[in-house]
C-alpha cells in the first residue's frame, strides 16, 4: 500500500526540492550554531527561537516542575549533611558509583537542547540532523580509551590539577583556571539566556523571573548541597528525560503500528524536500567544516570543566571507565530516540495545521523552529504530556547551570584562592568558605548577565565556549598526560595562542562578524574554529616546549616518568575518602 | 619509602609494562576503528552522497544511511564496552598485581 502512494510522489517531487534546498542553506547558520548548543546549551540563543511570544501560564507544567524542586530541594537537605569536608563538596568525596556517574554524566550531555535541537534538526532537515546527532556521539568512545582512567588516577577536584601536575603551579594553575572560568562564564551567559527564553515559551513566566528562579535554585544547590546535590538532580533529571522521550517515542511509533518504515513514508510524503530528507542533504557537504565542527565538539566536550570535574567522584580508574561505558550508553540510545522523534514530528506535527501559524501547514511553526517535539508532545498526549516535557527542560536547564556553577566555584576557591593566592596553606574550612562565596557570587553574576543579555544574540558564545575548550584547555591537557616533552612556558605559549586564535575566528565568523557586527560577509568561513586554532595551540606548545632549554624545563620533564607511572596505575591517586 | 621510589620500582617491574603495553594497544586498536568509520562516514557524506541516499530495499523510504548512522553509534558504544571489559577485568588484575608486588 505504502509504495504504490508514495512511488508517483517522489516522481513529482522534483519542483519543490530546489525550493527546499534553498531553504535549507539559509537556515543553515541557526542550525549549525544551534546544533553546537547542544550538548549542554539550553537554546542557542533569542534569535533561533523565532521570536518567543510568551505564552498563558502552563498550570500542568508549572505543577510538574514546582514537584521535581521539592523533591531536588529535599536531596538538597539530604545532601548538606553529608557534605562536610572539602571533597565531599567537589567531588562528593569520591563516592559516587560508575552507573551513578554515568548517568549524571549522561544527564550533562542530553540537555534540553539536545531534545529541543536535535530533534528540530530533524524535523527541518532529515538525514543531516541524523548526521549532526553522530557527530556529538563519537567523542564518547574517544574519551573513555584516551582520557577517562589518566584523568581519574591524576586529578584531584579540577582539571588545573592535572595540567599543572609537573609544571609551574602558579602559572599554569592560574591560566587552567582562567580557562575554566572563561568557559564557565559563556556557558552560563548561553544557559541563562536560553533558560529565560525557553522558560517565558513553555511556562507563561517573564523572562527575568524566570533567570532569577534558575540563579537562584542553582545557587541553592550548590551552595549547600556541593557536588553530592548536582549529581543527584542530574541524575533525576536524566531518567526524567530518558523516560520522557522514550515514553513519547513509544506513542509516536504506535501511531504508525511501530514500523520506522511507515513513519519514513509518511514523513517524506509530509515534508516539503519529500524523499530527500532520508540522504544526506546541503549541510554538511562541505568537509572542513565537518570535520572542524566535528574536532571542536569532540575535544572541546573533553576539556568542559564540569564534565571533566565529574571524572574526579568516583573512586577510581575502574569505576571512572564503567561511567563512560554506561554514560555513552545512555547518550546513544537517547540521541537513536531522538532522532526518531524528529522523524515522528515530520510525520505528525508537519501535517497538523494546530501547530502552525495561521493553521498554514508547512508555514512558520508555533512558538518558533526549536518546538516540534514539544508540540508532538501535545499532540500525542495532550496537556498533560506537553507539561511533563516542559518541567522536564526546565529541570535540565538547572541540573546543568549547577554544574557549571560548581566548576566555576572550584576554579575560584580550589586553584586560585587555595592553591595560587595561599601557595596550599589554606585550611579547608577557608577553602570551602571561599568556594560557597563564589558559588554566591557566580549565581549573582549569571542572573545579572542573563538580563543584561536578553535582547542579545548570543549564539556566537557557544562557538566560542567550545573555541577556547578546545583550543585554549584541550591541547594543555592532552600534552601534560601524553608528552614528556611538555614544559611551562610551552604550555602558556601554546594555551594563548589557541586562546587567541579561536576568539579570533569566531569573531570573524558569520555569528559576529556578520550577525553581531552587521558586516556583509565573514571573513573566516567556518562556523567552528577548533580545526585551525586547536591546530595552532598544539603546534606553538610543541615547538616552544622543545625550544625550552631552561633548568625548570628540564626538572619538569623529568618529573614526567613518575607521573606517567601513577596515571598508568592510580599509585597515589585520590582515593575515596571520608565514607 | 618516597612516592618516587616507589614508582622507579613500578618501571622496573615487568608486568608494569606488559599492562601499559597490552592497554595503550587496545586503546589505540579502538580508537583508530571509531574515528576511521566517523570520518570514512563523514567523507561519504561530503563525496559520495548519493551511496547513503539509495533505498534499503526497492520501494523502500528508508535509505542505506539510516541503518549505517545507527551502527555507527551502536558499534562505538559496543567497542566502550569491550574497551571496559578488558581493563577492568584482565588488565585491572594486572595492574593490582603491579601495585601489589610494589607496595609489598
Amino acid at each position: 500500500m505504502t509504495r504504490m502512494i508514495t512511488a508517483p510522489r517522489r516522481a513529482g517531487a522534483s519542483a519543490p526540492l530546489a525550493a527546499a534546498s534553498m531553504a535549507a542553506v539559509g537556515r543553515t547558520a541557526s542550525l549549525v550554531l544551534l546544533a553546537l548548543a547542544v550538548p549542554t546549551v539550553a537554546l542557542a540563543g533569542p534569535g533561533d527561537l523565532g521570536g518567543s511570544e510568551k505564552q498563558p501560564v502552563n498550570v500542568t507544567a508549572i505543577a510538574m516542575f514546582f514537584a521535581f524542586v521539592l523533591g531536588t530541594l529535599g536531596i538538597t537537605y539530604w545532601a548538606s549533611k553529608r557534605t562536610k569536608s572539602a571533597a565531599d563538596f567537589y567531588t562528593a568525596g569520591g563516592g559516587i558509583t560508575g552507573f551513578q556517574n554515568g548517568l549524571a554524566i549522561a544527564g550533562d550531555y542530553m540537555s534540553a537542547a539536545t531534545l529541543l535541537g536535535l530533534s528540530s534538526m530533524v524535523f527541518a532537515t532529515g538525514f543531516d540532523g541524523f548526521i549532526y546527532t553522530i557527530s556529538f556521539f563519537v567523542g564518547w568512545p574517544i574519551i573513555l580509551f584516551l582520557l577517562a582512567e589518566r584523568l581519574r588516577n591524576l586529578g584531584r577536584y579540577t582539571f588545573a590539577d592535572i595540567a599543572s601536575y609537573r609544571l609551574d603551579q602558579s602559572k599554569v594553575r592560574t591560566f587552567a583556571a582562567m580557562g575554566s572560568l572563561t568557559v564557565v562564564c559563556f556557558y552560563l551567559i548561553v544557559q541563562m539566556v536560553g533558560a529565560g527564553q525557553l522558560i517565558k515559551l513553555l511556562f507563561g513566566l517573564d523572562y527575568a523571573v524566570a533567570v532569577i528562579i534558575v540563579g537562584v535554585l542553582m545557587v541553592v544547590y550548590v551552595t549547600f548541597g556541593g557536588m553530592i546535590a548536582t549529581t543527584w538532580v542530574q541524575i533525576i533529571k536524566a531518567v526524567l528525560l530518558l523516560g520522557g522521550g522514550v515514553l513519547l517515542c513509544a506513542l509516536a511509533l504506535s501511531k504508525f503500528g511501530f514500523s520506522l518504515e511507515a513513519m519514513a513514508a509518511k514523513a517524506v510524503s509530509t515534508h516539503k524536500a519529500g524523499v530527500k530528507i532520508m540522504g544526506p542533504g546541503t549541510l554538511l557537504a562541505d568537509p572542513v567544516s565537518a570535520v572542524s565542527l566535528s574536532l571542536g565538539l569532540v575535544f572541546g566536550t573533553a576539556a568542559l570543566p564540569h564534565i571533566l570535574m565529574r571524572f574526579f567522584t568516583v573512586p577510581n580508574a575502574k569505576e571512572a571507565r564503567k561511567s563512560v561505558f554506561v554514560a555513552s550508553g545512555f547518550i546513544g540510545f537517547f540521541f537513536l530516540v531522538v532522532c526518531i522523534l524528529g522523524l515522528a514530528a515530520v510525520s505528525i506535527v508537519g501535517a497538523d495545521p494546530q501547530f502552525f501559524e495561521g493553521g498554514k501547514v508547512g508555514g512558520k511553526l508555533l512558538g518558533g523552529g526549536n518546538m516540534p517535539v514539544m508540540h508532538l508532545a501535545k499532540a500525542l498526549g495532550g496537556d498533560i504530556f506537553l507539561g511533563f516535557l516542559s518541567a522536564v527542560a526546565f529541570a535540565t536547564i538547572l541540573a546543568v547551570v549547577s554544574g557549571l556553577a560548581l566548576a566555576g566555584a572550584s576554579a575560584i576557591a580550589h586553584d586560585i584562592y587555595a592553591r595560587v593566592i595561599r601557595k596550599g596553606h589554606a585550611t579547608e574550612a577557608e577553602e570551602m568558605r571561599v568556594s560557597k562565596l563564589a558559588s554566591l557570587v557566580l549565581g549573582v553574576v549569571a542572573v545579572i548577565l542573563g538580563i543584561m543579555f536578553e535582547k542579545q544574540n548570543v549564539a556566537f558564545l557557544v562557538g566560542l565556549t567550545f573555541g577556547i575548550a578546545a583550543s585554549a584547555n584541550f591541547p594543555v591537557l592532552f600534552l601534560s598526560m601524553y608528552w614528556k616533552g611538555l614544559t611551562t612556558r610551552g604550555a602558556l605559549w601554546g594555551g594563548i595562542a589557541g586562546l587567541v586564535s579561536a576568539v579570533t575566528c569566531v569573531v570573524l565568523s558569520k555569528a559576529v562578524w556578520v550577525v553581531v557586527l552587521n558586516n556583509p560577509a565573514p571573513i573566516f568561513p567556518y562556523e567552528h574554529p577548533a580545526l585551525f586554532s586547536m591546530t595552532l595551540a598544539f603546534l606553538v606548545t610543541i615547538v616552544v616546549s622543545k625550544l625550552d632549554g631552561s633548568e625548570t624545563a628540564k626538572a619538569e620533564r623529568a618529573l614526567f616518568e613518575d607521573q606517567y607511572v601513577r596515571a598508568q596505575t592510580g599509585i597515589g591517586a585520590a582515593s575515596a575518602s571520608n565514607h | 619509602m618516597s612516592d618516587s621510589a616507589t614508582y622507579e620500582r613500578v618501571r622496573q617491574n615487568p608486568k608494569f609494562h606488559e599492562l601499559v603495553k597490552k592497554r595503550t594497544r587496545l586503546a589505540v586498536i579502538l580508537s583508530v576503528i571509531v574515528l576511521g568509520a566517523y570520518y570514512c562516514f563523514m567523507m561519504i557524506v561530503a563525496f559520495a552522497p548519493d551511496v547513503l541516499r539509495t533505498p534499503l530495499s526497492q520501494g523502500s523510504n528508508l535509505t542505506v544511511g539510516v541503518p549505517v548512522g545507527a551502527a555507527i553509534i551502536v558499534v562505538s558504544w559496543l567497542l566502550t564496552g569491550l574497551y571496559s571489559h578488558f581493563a577492568n577485568g584482565e588488565f585491572e588484575e594486572l595492574n593490582k598485581d603491579v601495585v601489589r608486588e610494589v607496595l609489598e
